[in-house]
């Protein structure tokens, strides 16, 4: 069991990724550059206040609207590990997943956290400990296509494997 | 079995399929746009993949920063020119020779009825209304499938919206059947669905107004939308398709997870406030509260096709913007610009008072060509109006369709098109 620590960020319902990475940002491929704009116009200090580990939670419909990989990627870049949402929208979902960033479902959860709050995890289990309140939650494990993509660590590796 | 699933059960090869089972299938089209498919290559040269499965299906369309912006989006569009000249990619649009993909490929006839289509881009479900099966994916999805020739997915379930009726305020549009239908299941409420639209209300509307509707499924986050394959399909295509086609029939025994109908003969105009496409109210309402606007935007890939020109145009007609109001008018692609010009439309927009270009997505996400300023207004014909979607994060978008549009941007206010073309 690999245990990790960091602290949440908590946001609400249809977190678009419009908010999470604006079009204005969005001419670098650069994923530190896209990490330093992450998430401004919902939350400006994000960026300052996010280090390697911590965790983003949110409510429904977490990454809707635009494809733009940029925002998993920025995501990925500013150190947060994985993100935790009632549900994904689907296109988001799929692209976390197609660069390695883990993303969970686990709609019992988000009531319990708020930004700040301490949290340990393990992301190959799928266990979550909230350090706060000390309750624990549990994701279901992924279907068998997206964990060959993570076991490869994204997909390009996954097909890069196939084309050998 | 639903139409999504004929389309995915035919693609892979299978007799049956049903929501959740996973299916490999290898579309007819594979296509990003200079956002996405510079990514796309990015990853494709880093990983060194160069080997492509068949190029004639790899489609990219300059469209959301073009003509270059600035001098980092011209890095961005060299990425896609060169890759484009290195491997001979028949389907490359440059800035000035395409538009915005979603308007291009049906109008030009590159995609057909019966395709399935995958596009780096959210709004590629649009492709659904001429009878396909289109969804959209990210950069990494596509640099794949550009490699492998295929792509992995799940069977939604469907959702089926029946629309009933004729709208007896003559300004109601397709436009306004999609904010509708946003308003009543909410933004996530066809998250990880496909929506299959029926009813007289859907088979009166042009192939165009289709295209509005399926370009919207993304907003109620829907995988896809599907239309049945009628008349206005079949004439859209007549002078159009540069392939052959095919299409399915309707099974009577399909199943659904959820059936929507709804009567449209009352439906209003739609306006969808800031910052969500469901916070829709009926145009007499948003009248009542006097809401001033600083810029119009006829425009984007939702609403800035031949149809929604000419209405836009036929209220604009020999008036003026209110005095304080900026107007900004696109059309989608370069073909419907010089459609547009030759039939006087756009000299009809250059006398209200707007700006004209063509081809691209503009102000829609925030690119270019009149970006939202702080604490502005803006009342445009796009699908999003998300915070700092259109510029600045202080700016509010309101949504609606582009008679509203041309009608406010004379009145100044958001009216409702009656008020000045009665």
């Amino acid at each position: 069991m690999t245990l990790q620590k960091g602290k949440v960020f908590k946001y609400g319902r249809d977190v678009n990724t419009d908010v999470i990475i604006p079009a204005r940002y969005m001419s670098t491929q650069n994923p530190k550059e896209l990490a330093a704009k992450c998430m401004e116009d919902l939350d400006p200090d994000f960026a300052i206040k996010v280090r390697e580990g911590d965790v983003i939670i949110a409510e429904q419909n977490f990454g809707c609207g635009s494809s733009r990989e940029h925002a998993p990627i920025a995501i990925k870049a500013s150190g947060v590990t994985c993100i935790v949402a009632n549900f994904f929208a689907r296109i988001f979902f799929r692209n976390a997943i197609n660069i390695g960033l883990p993303v969970f479902e686990i709609p019992e959860m988000t009531d319990d956290f708020k930004t700040g709050d301490a949290i340990e995890y393990d992301i190959e289990k799928g266990y979550f400990k909230n350090l706060r309140s000390g309750n624990t939650f549990q994701a279901k494990p992924f279907s068998p296509e997206v964990q060959e993509i993570f076991k490869a660590g994204g997909l390009i590796q996954y097909i890069r494997n196939q084309v050998k | 079995m639903n139409l999504t699933e004929q389309f995915l059960a035919y693609a892979s090869g299978k007799n049956k399929v049903e929501p959740g089972d996973i299916v490999t299938v290898y579309p007819d089209i594979m296509m990003g746009n200079d956002v996405t498919a510079s990514l796309a290559i990015k990853i494709l040269n880093d990983a060194g993949l160069d080997k492509f499965h068949d190029i004639n299906k790899m489609f990219i369309v300059m469209s959301h920063y073009v003509p270059n912006k600035d001098i980092k989006t011209s890095e961005m569009t060299l990425l896609c020119r060169e890759f484009a000249k290195k491997h001979s990619l028949p389907h490359y649009f440059e800035a000035g020779k395409g538009g915005i993909e979603h308007a291009l490929l049906p109008d030009e006839g590159y995609v057909v009825p019966g395709d399935i289509i995958i596009g780096a881009d959210s709004h590629s479900c649009t492709y659904g209304a001429i009878h396909t099966f289109a969804t959209g994916i990210g950069s990494t999805d596509l640099a794949a499938a550009w490699v492998t020739g295929k792509i992995w997915l799940k069977v939604p379930k469907s959702i089926k919206a029946v629309f009933h009726g004729i709208p007896k305020n003559p300004w109601t549009s397709a436009k306004d059947l999609v904010l509708h239908l946003i308003k009543e299941i909410g933004d996530d409420g066809a998250t990880y669905m496909a929506i299959e639209y029926h009813g007289d209300a859907i088979t009166n509307l042009s192939a165009e107004g289709k295209l509005t509707i399926a370009n919207m499924a993304i907003e109620a986050g829907a995988k896809n939308a599907v239309f049945p394959y009628d008349k206005s399909i079949e004439d859209y295509e007549k002078s159009r398709a540069k392939r052959q086609f095919k299409h399915f029939e309707i099974d009577r025994t399909a199943k659904f997870d959820r059936v929507y109908e709804w009567n449209v003969e009352n439906l209003e105009p739609q306006i969808s406030f800031p910052h969500l496409p469901s916070l829709a109210q009926p145009v007499s309402k948003v009248m009542a509260q006097k809401i001033k606007i600083d810029q119009v935007f006829i425009g984007s890939c939702t609403n800035a096709k031949m149809e929604d020109l000419r209405i836009a145009a036929k209220i604009l007609k020999d008036k003026k913007l209110a005095p304080w109001v900026r107007g900004v008018a696109i059309p989608a692609s370069q073909k419907i610009y010089l459609e547009a010009l030759k039939e006087g439309i756009i000299e009809t927009f250059i006398k209200a008072g707007f700006s004209t270009t063509g081809g691209t997505c503009g102000p829609c996400l925030g690119g270019h060509y009149g970006i939202v300023g702080p604490g502005e207004t803006m009342l445009s014909t796009s699908n999003r109006n998300f915070v700092g979607r259109t510029g600045h994060p202080k700016g509010q978008t309101y949504l609606c369709n582009p008679a509203v549009a041309a009608a406010s941007a004379v009145a100044g206010y958001i009216v409702d098109p009656r008020e000045i073309a009665g």
